[in-house]
């Protein structure tokens, strides 16, 4: 399905950090192509559960520190009602 | 641009190219006879083939030139290739059904092989500006 994901992430932030990490290296290191680290950073792409512990384990922090997903009092009005 | 979706541009440029190469001829032979009674075989048969071929041959050149990232495909890739396929899926079924209740209606089998050949040109385009989409706006499973 071509639609947005509501999952978040540090990604970016948390490659500065690690002494400027580029999207390239960090693409290798976690076995994907640089193209879908953009689409990773950029929210076009939601990882899949092992994708992201790998991501999150290059950083060497836990998997909440990489990834955030809103919580039920920030989901749309409409899916509150159900 | 990713190796993979420039695959889906070639894919769709090809299937685009290969039909309305088919048709130019169709209709240009169709001046002098009805189109039902155009002889659609051998241009069917070449622009298939030659779509085939061609999509190859572009592959080829396009990897030679633009190495970077090339045969390079991950997880997401997949996906999204499986997701175009899937897009594209409804069209063959579409084309292969009705060419199934023409042939039990005993269509002329120009209309026969004509519906069965639209069914997959526009699969591959579908499935092809489903995979560029994927890549351009993005995709979730």
């Amino acid at each position: 399905m071509t639609k947005a994901t509501r999952v978040t992430n540090n990604i970016r932030s948390l490659r500065f950090n690690h002494g400027e990490l580029i999207q390239a290296e960090l693409a290798e290191r976690v076995g994907v192509t640089r193209q879908t680290i953009i689409a990773i950073e950029q929210g076009k792409y939601s990882p899949s559960l092992e994708m992201a512990f790998q991501i999150a384990r290059v950083f060497g922090v836990p998997l909440d520190a990489v990834f955030h997903y809103p919580d039920a009092e920030a989901a749309p009005e409409k899916s509150r009602r159900k | 641009m990713a190796s993979e979706e420039r695959s889906a541009w070639q894919y769709g440029v090809v299937a685009i190219a290969g039909y309305t190469i088919y048709l130019v001829i169709i209709l240009g032979r169709a001046e002098s006879a009805p189109l039902s009674e155009v002889d659609y075989r051998w241009p069917m048969l070449w622009t298939i083939g030659g779509a085939i071929v061609g999509a190859i041959v572009l592959a080829i050149l396009v990897g030679m030139f633009l190495p970077k990232d090339a045969g390079k495909a991950d997880v997401r890739d997949k996906q999204i290739s499986r997701f175009g396929d899937h897009v594209g899926q409804g069209f063959v079924i579409a084309g292969a059904l009705a060419a199934m209740l023409m042939a039990i209606f005993e269509w002329d089998h120009f209309w026969i092989a004509n519906v069965i050949y639209l069914g997959f040109v526009l699969s591959a385009i579908l499935s092809s500006i489903a995979r560029i989409a994927a890549y351009r706006w993005g995709f979730q499973e």
